[in-house]
């Protein structure tokens, strides 16, 4: 197990600096740069030397490359070129924002997912198993952007119900203990801080739970209905087994496993969906962090981390997912 | 089925019921708590209250010379004051920290009287001194990092200490009303750009004690000091709350010893937020009482659901420039004359400009010096065009077309949409368009204005203050690879006199000389239209002062219920 982890280590360090390599090049041969996109109109060709010179731009480009592999060595990220605040800091607060909206969409992608796939699973062919599957069809072929918007026109413009963007109404959110603000308003006692916050959380949440909580229940019927059908469960059955320790023991402890995999690949993809519900919801995270860095002025070292940060949590997660088969599978805890 | 399987069902059912029951449960619970919590906002509020104002963007920070965009102004327009300033809502001069102000026969020499009794808001005091201390900090400034983030200082005063160019000699406090302020040489953009917010007057004091021109580099990118971060110190009508980057909130107080008009509200929030079509939501929902930049298609929407549309007189150009050097027929002056006939603008205002917008016929709006009304206006005429072409032997004509994208500026809402409308005309006077979008950052402003690509692009400018060399010296002040042509001589010679004229009617009847030539002599590009920016507020807001320069101060807003 020790040396499992420790080569996928070693595997995680090869592919961070592969990608950084990748990224540094690929990001500066995009056309345009930060020094235009600092200077905007008013810039006169002297300040715009000026600028070049400072931020070292007018270095040959492996100096260049030779500074950056230097940097990300001693975990130098650099400030932000956009806001001039060292990038750890720039990233540590947009994390939480992120980190929040990714749970609660998994909370609900879990916990609606596994027990509706499960019931289609029982209810094989019959009215909510067909219900089940059209609209989970629905969730996964509806892009992010336009149920954000459609969610967002209908539930905070048509009907006032929820907030339309942000993540907590203006003003309230000024006591930073975590950056969680459901969490900050539990710490600090804040419970109205806490519930407005919760409350901002409902529509982005749901937003981006909606493919991955399509694809949990698609899995976990298909995996449900494979079990329900082994020899093992009939034996159990005839066995005069308890009904509800076969199901939970036999059969979804059995289906679980492809679940825990999709699970797992899933969170990759909800960094993706992020991005375009922040968008969307004026969220604040990392997700509006990376557009931001794009196309307000093509922030590298923003840019950098936030890649390098994406490939780390990708990994990890895919390792974790990994280990977790071990508890879950005897099988594989024995090989 | 067995009957276990029947009874497990129902089992699964009954749980499913509750679980939605759960859920529904404390959805209802959270709505409540959430309406309570609103509620108990509003009537917790002072009578002043608290205005929010959706921004769109990040400001940079607060210290005012190393800022040159609108998003970072916003907020230090309230925290600071100018010299001169502006008569709010209009373009027109008039006192601001300084009572009055006066130059000598040369144009070099600025006197300012002070107003009286002004402070700080750390409380230390408005003086000749720490005006002057201003002047020299900015010439002064050390290191390319610091003088690399002064745009506006750069391009008004020329350079710093040491430079050949540099314009500003020295700040003398004469007494302690009185600082007296030595140019080099004259130069027309003064007085106007005394009112530019990048110039405002800071707190000697706190800027010595926060650190204010320690601009520190950092691999890429450069950080800036506790004073334009955390303490900026100016002498507005609100003095600052806080900047809470992870909400986009920028809070301001009210100063109860402002010298002006004290603040009716107690706090403003400043609430960054980007997309042009969530600020509208938010301000639908009442989160937020006003927005800037309203899209030019809610304009109608919005206006008709009650809430105020704001429009801003205009003080912005759009045109369509012409490059001179890749094809040797546009050199040709009928050809030029050709293309401004072409283009039915009139239509292209009505259909797609934002409302209040007009047809331009020069490089300015009416209400700076040296707008002339007299120019050509090359009045739609598809025949004339044709005419002009023919004569010029330029039938068949084929031109490359910039236009960017991913972009919206207040004087060009939508360039794809104005480019059709632009390139349809074009086309039906006999020239083939051959149109190419780039990416506004990162294509079409290098294209444009350094590599010179294009035989056609629209641009624009908004105004930084009132002169007429902020916009047409601008443009066509000195040659450009935009418009292609270095053999522009005589422009280039008559700007600059005109620019250089130091009396003042002189100098308006130089710059409508300038107008008239541009649109019959040179026409380096044609003018299309002026479009004001809006502001939209709520029914409740009263009392704010849409200004040409955006330069709206909210000192004079005040909510009623």
């Amino acid at each position: 197990m020790v040396r499992v982890i420790l080569r996928r280590l070693i595997q995680l360090i090869a592919t961070v600096i592969a990608l950084m390599t990748l990224v540094f090049f690929w990001l500066r041969s995009l056309p345009g740069g930060p020094v235009d996109a600092l200077l905007g109109e008013r810039a006169t060709p002297q300040t715009r030397e000026l600028l070049t010179r400072a931020l070292g731009y007018d270095q040959p480009i492996w100096v260049q490359y030779g500074r950056f592999l230097k940097n990300v060595v001693t975990g130098n990220f650099g400030n932000s070129i956009r806001t001039g605040e060292p990038v750890t800091e720039v990233i540590s607060r947009a994390f939480p924002a992120t980190i929040e909206l990714a749970v609660a969409a998994i909370i609900i992608a879990i916990g609606l997912g596994i027990p509706l796939g499960y019931l289609a699973a029982r209810h094989r062919g019959r009215l909510l198993d067909n219900a089940t599957i059209i609209v989970t069809l629905v969730g996964i072929s509806i892009p992010i952007f336009f149920l954000g918007y459609l969610l967002k026109d209908w539930l905070t413009q048509d009907i006032h119900l929820f907030p339309p963007s942000g993540r907590i109404t203006t003003g309230l959110g000024n006591t930073d203990v975590t950056g969680f603000f459901v969490l900050d308003g539990l710490l600090t006692r804040e419970l109205d801080a806490s519930a407005d916050a919760l409350w901002h959380l409902v529509l982005p949440a749901f937003t981006l739970a909606t493919i991955p909580l399509a694809i949990i229940i698609r899995i976990t019927r298909a995996s449900v209905l494979d079990v329900l059908d082994e020899d093992y469960i009939r034996t159990a059955d005839a066995k005069g087994l308890r009904n509800a320790t076969v199901r939970k023991r036999h059969v979804l402890r059995n289906a679980l496993l492809p679940v825990v995999t999709t699970i797992g690949l899933q969170t990759g993809a909800l960094l993706a969906g992020a991005v375009l519900t922040e968008k969307v919801y004026n969220w604040g995270g990392l997700g509006t962090l990376i557009t931001d860095s794009i196309s307000g002025g093509r922030d590298y070292p923003v840019l950098q981390a936030l890649i390098l940060l994406a490939a780390v949590v990708f990994i990890v997660v895919n390792l974790a997912v990994d280990l977790s088969y071990a508890f879950i599978d005897p099988r594989v805890r024995v090989k | 089925m067995n009957t276990m399987r029947a009874s497990e069902m129902q089992a699964g059912r009954r749980r499913a019921v509750i679980a939605a029951g759960v859920v529904a449960a404390l959805s209802i619970g959270m709505v409540g708590c959430a309406k309570s919590d609103r509620d108990s906002g509003n009537e917790g509020k002072a009578a002043g209250g608290t205005f929010i104002f959706a921004g769109a963007g990040d400001p940079k920070n607060f210290d005012p010379i190393f800022n040159d965009d609108g998003e970072s102004f916003r907020p230090i327009r309230q925290l600071y004051d100018t010299l001169v300033t502006h008569k709010p809502g209009t373009a027109e001069l008039t006192g601001g920290l300084a009572e009055s102000w006066s130059n000598d026969p040369t144009g070099k020499v600025w006197t300012f009287k002070l107003r009286q009794g002004v402070k700080f808001h750390d409380g230390t005091a408005l003086d000749a001194t720490a005006v002057c201390a201003n002047f020299d900090r900015w010439y002064n400034m050390k290191g390319e990092a610091a003088q690399s983030q002064m745009i506006y200082y750069t391009d008004v005063f020329g350079g710093f200490a040491g430079s050949p160019d540099a314009v500003y000699d020295n700040c003398m406090a004469q007494d302690a009303g009185t600082a007296v302020v030595t140019m080099k040489k004259y130069k027309g953009a003064f007085p106007g750009a005394f009112a530019l917010t990048a110039f405002s007057i800071a707190s000697p004091a706190a800027m010595k004690q926060y650190g204010s021109d320690t601009v520190t580099q950092n691999g890429d990118s450069f950080s800036y000091s506790a004073f334009a971060n955390e303490h900026p110190t100016g002498t507005g009508a609100f003095t600052f709350g806080g900047w809470n980057k992870a909400t986009g909130e920028i809070t301001l107080n009210k100063n109860p010893d402002y010298w002006g008009d004290k603040a009716k509200v107690d706090k403003m929030i400043i609430k960054v937020i980007k997309d042009e079509n969530t600020r509208k939501q938010e301000l639908r929902a009442g989160t937020v009482q006003a927005i800037d930049f309203p899209a030019p298609a809610d304009r109608k929407a919005l206006a008709n659901e009650g809430y105020k549309v704001l429009d801003r007189p205009a003080f912005n150009i759009l045109y369509l420039g012409i490059n001179q050097k890749n094809n040797p027929k546009l050199k040709d002056l009928r050809v030029r004359q050709a293309i401004a006939y072409a283009l039915n603008r009139a239509q292209l205002v009505q259909t797609k400009g934002p409302g209040g917008s007009a047809v331009a016929d020069q490089f300015l709006p009416n209400t700076v010096l040296g707008y002339a009304p007299d120019v050509q206006k090359y009045e739609y005429s598809v025949d004339k065009a044709k005419q002009l072409l023919s004569e010029a032997g330029a039938t068949g004509l084929t031109l490359n077309f910039y236009y960017p994208t991913e972009v919206s500026r207040p004087y060009m809402p939508n360039p794809q949409e104005i480019f059709t409308v632009l390139a349809n005309d074009l086309q039906a006077a006999g020239i083939k368009v051959n149109g190419v979008p780039r990416p506004w950052n990162g294509g079409f402003k290098d294209d444009v204005q350094q590599f010179g690509k294009q035989d056609l692009h629209i641009l624009g400018w908004t105004g930084d203050y009132n002169d007429p060399g902020n916009f047409v010296g601008t443009f066509f002040g000195r040659p450009k690879v935009e418009f292609g042509d270095q053999s522009m001589a005589d422009m280039f010679t008559a700007i600059g006199k005109a620019d250089a004229t130091v009396d003042q009617a002189a100098k308006k009847a130089a710059f409508e000389q300038v107008n008239r030539d541009l649109a019959t002599k040179w026409l380096p590009a044609v003018p299309i239209w002026h479009a004001p920016p809006a502001v939209v507020t709520t029914k409740n807001v009263e009392g704010l002062v849409p200004s040409p320069l955006t330069a709206e101060q909210f000192n004079t807003v005040s909510l009623t219920k």
